[in-house]
């Protein structure tokens, strides 16, 4: 795949155009509605037992947040015991970094072509055109990824990410890209022509890339969860594999992994496990005849640190990227993953892309929510999401100069005058009563003055208009008829 | 300063509660399946078969035969095993006189013959090491002998499995195996071949991985096919 890719990407401040786009696009509406219906079902149905579902989601919080407690001594564990193993271990603040130091990998091999596995760290560092930029193609190897990069597009689900595209799009899409593709809406055979496609890759390739689902400390194991195979043989064909995760990725025992796997297959798309669980250890030892010589991992801050730093805000990490929060959300269900235009969209997406991004970037994600609080009943690990939304709305309305401990990237970002205004507005005349008494006096006479457009609500709603009486003097009148 | 010390500067100035010890091991005991030998077989089984898994059930008299027999029913021209183990060797003698295939032998490093490993070898058999029955799993240790690629190039993976190593559950096999003593370059759980719903939710199986996973479940001298079979 030698063509330049044009990816698409909505930034997050046109989130209001963009959900509004795609409100009106009814096919994808329907994509979406199918399959998160779907997950849902099958995830309801990976839980027959729901005090097992109860005492398995506690016991993966209590897991995530020992892990998270004691994040920098199992961060210099895993770098240690990854270095006794052979594993070369790397430290990115930022995104830049990150890219730069994959890139100076692959260029000290002279290597053009690198095939990757599911990452959606990689996603975030924006990692495929900053090497195509430097000559090096990165070649997408899930299906859902390939479809989604053959198409120019970033995923719009963290595990399924090219949910919103029809069979019929994806076959258009291989006979327009793939030389000698004849066009073919079976399934089967599509899958068959990415399989084609991918594998010539695998034998060519200089760099495998990889994202890891947990690190394990105490052994040094990068564990990688999938279905389809392209993970393993990224990681195992190439002569050199270079993983990409996040500081939070790590676990501190081996025998933590096994309640969190369950708890992320079940919760993702409620299968019992996955065909593989991918555990890697060290590169090719001696005497060993297959697998990379060198493997390595970089380690992403992009932000972490900053939720980190607050102990409310750090239970933001606890997530183990499963998407069930994504496929509850009415939200995200109705515009899908690129409304978004963040890498991780949907609930999650809300509250980890600000630490990421700034709140001067995603100022409208914490109020992408109607606070149904589905997310945090499904969250496996229970992260409080609709906690961390109300906090986030506080942060980016509170004045960007106001002093605090834990001061966040883009604060008061959302503060306006005129908000400002509304609110202290609003303070003057519900606290005291003779305001109160004046403005219901009013507001009631004046009724047939509201106007019929009012904003943001009667885009979607018939106006408002105040009723012809107070309450208080409906319950007058109602006092006054029982004597 | 580098990245690194910043990192970890950072982390270290947020304030941390003590944390709580979970105990996963009390979860496991409290949650885990209380099967019999039968009972676990037959669970595991019919998970594999849930995910398109062929299990052939056999004996350590008639394994070689039954993978024989196996090899001889399928599109397999060429099979890939190891014939300086003992299983490998027995697989060697009960394949060796099929005259419509090729025996070949993991015997140089991978980088000298990538392209014969993926474009013209139909199958691997290996051993596995032990197996999960609550999720219908395999356990594989590759080694210098069965190296990575044998079960995840060749389009058919022919996995020799002794019931007998089957655990409960996955926590079973890594705590009584002692896993967190020294884990090998690669262990894998393989559950299935390869397999993805990504294009509009259909499931299409032989994604990148194999496309057919056949188990030779060796028993016990105890236990018969019939006994597995009238419920599995």
């Amino acid at each position: 795949m030698s063509e330049q890719q044009t990816i698409t990407l909505y930034p997050s401040r046109q989130f209001k155009d963009n959900a509004r786009a795609a409100l009106q696009d009814g096919e994808l509406r329907t994509s979406l509605r199918t399959a998160m219906d779907y997950l849902m079902a099958k995830r309801l149905s990976a839980f027959p037992d729901g005090d097992e579902l109860a005492t398995l989601r506690t016991l993966g919080e209590t897991i995530r947040q020992r892990c998270l407690a004691k994040l920098p001594e199992l961060l210099e564990k895993l770098e240690a015991q990854l270095t006794v193993n052979g594993v070369q271990v790397h430290w990115a603040e930022t995104t830049e970094q990150a890219n730069e130091i994959i890139h100076d990998l692959i260029a000290r091999r002279g290597g053009t072509l690198a095939v990757k596995g599911k990452s959606m760290v990689s996603e975030e560092t924006e990692l495929n055109h900053y090497l195509e930029a430097r000559g090096v193609t990165a070649v997408e190897s899930d299906m859902g990824e390939y479809i989604v990069q053959l198409a120019g597009e970033k995923p719009t689900h963290i595990i399924m990410p090219a949910i919103h595209k029809t069979k019929a799009h994806i076959a258009q899409l291989f006979h327009d890209k793939l030389p000698d593709t004849p066009y073919t809406e079976d399934v089967d055979s599509l899958i068959r022509i990415g399989r084609n496609a991918l594998r010539d890759l695998y034998l060519k390739a200089d760099v495998g890339l990889s994202g890891v689902n947990f690190a394990v400390a105490e052994t040094g194991t990068l564990c990688l969860v999938e279905n389809e195979g392209n993970g393993r043989m990224c990681t195992t064909v190439p002569d050199m594999h270079i993983a990409i995760t996040g500081i939070e990725k790590v676990v501190e025992k081996l025998t933590d992994v096994v309640p969190l796997y369950s708890l992320l297959t079940r919760s993702a798309i409620g299968q019992p496990i996955t065909t593989y669980f991918n555990m890697i250890s060290s590169p090719r030892k001696t005497g060993e005849k297959d697998g990379p010589r060198e493997v390595h991992l970089v380690l992403l801050d992009n932000g972490r640190s900053q939720a980190y730093a607050d102990e409310q805000l750090r239970k933001t990490l606890q997530c183990i990227r499963c998407g069930a929060c994504m496929n509850h959300c009415p939200v995200y269900t109705r515009i899908g993953g690129h409304a978004y235009g963040t890498t991780y969209p949907g609930p999650i997406g809300e509250i980890i892309s600000p630490h990421m991004l700034g709140l001067e970037n995603t100022k409208d994600l914490p109020t992408a929510s109607s606070l149904c609080g589905a997310c945090g009943e499904v969250c496996p690990v229970k992260i409080p999401i609709p906690e961390m939304l109300m906090r986030l709305r506080e942060e980016e309305q509170r004045p960007a100069g106001e002093v605090v401990a834990h001061p966040l990237r883009g604060q008061g970002a959302a503060h306006t005058g005129k908000e400002a205004l509304a609110w202290r507005t609003w303070r003057g005349l519900f606290g005291q009563p003779g305001a109160y008494k004046l403005f219901g006096w009013a507001a009631t006479r004046l009724r047939g003055l509201t106007p019929p457009g009012q904003l943001g609500w009667t885009q979607n709603h018939v106006p408002l208009k105040p009723a012809a009486k107070t309450l208080h003097q409906l319950v007058r009148e109602r006092d006054a008829a029982r004597r | 300063m580098s990245a690194r010390d910043n990192i970890l500067a950072k982390l270290r100035a947020a304030p941390r509660s003590a944390p709580v010890e979970p105990d996963i091991a009390a979860h496991f005991e409290h949650f885990g399946p209380r099967w019999n030998e039968v009972e676990a077989l037959r669970h595991w089984a019919a998970m594999m078969r849930s995910v398109k898994t062929d299990i052939v059930w056999c004996h350590a008299a008639d394994w070689p035969q039954r993978l024989a027999e196996q090899v001889k029913a399928r599109p397999v021209r060429s099979l890939l095993l190891a014939p300086q183990t003992a299983h490998g060797a027995l697989a060697h003698a009960a394949l060796e006189h099929n005259p419509l295939l090729t025996l070949k032998s993991f015997d140089r490093v991978v980088d000298e013959w990538k392209d014969e490993l993926f474009n013209d070898t139909d199958a691997a058999f290996t051993a596995v090491r032990c197996g999960i029955a609550a999720t219908g799993t395999l356990v594989l240790w590759p080694d210098a002998d069965e190296p990575r690629t044998m079960s995840l190039v060749p389009p058919t993976h022919f996995a020799l499995f002794d019931t007998r190593t089957l655990h409960a559950d996955f926590h079973t096999a890594m705590t009584r195996e002692a896993w967190p003593n020294g884990m090998p370059t690669n262990a894998l759980l393989v559950s299935g071949p390869s397999k993805t719903a990504d294009i509009q939710l259909t499931l299409a199986y032989g994604a990148h991985g194999p496309r057919d996973l056949v188990v030779l479940a060796v028993l016990p001298h105890h236990l018969t096919v019939a006994q597995l079979e009238d419920a599995a």
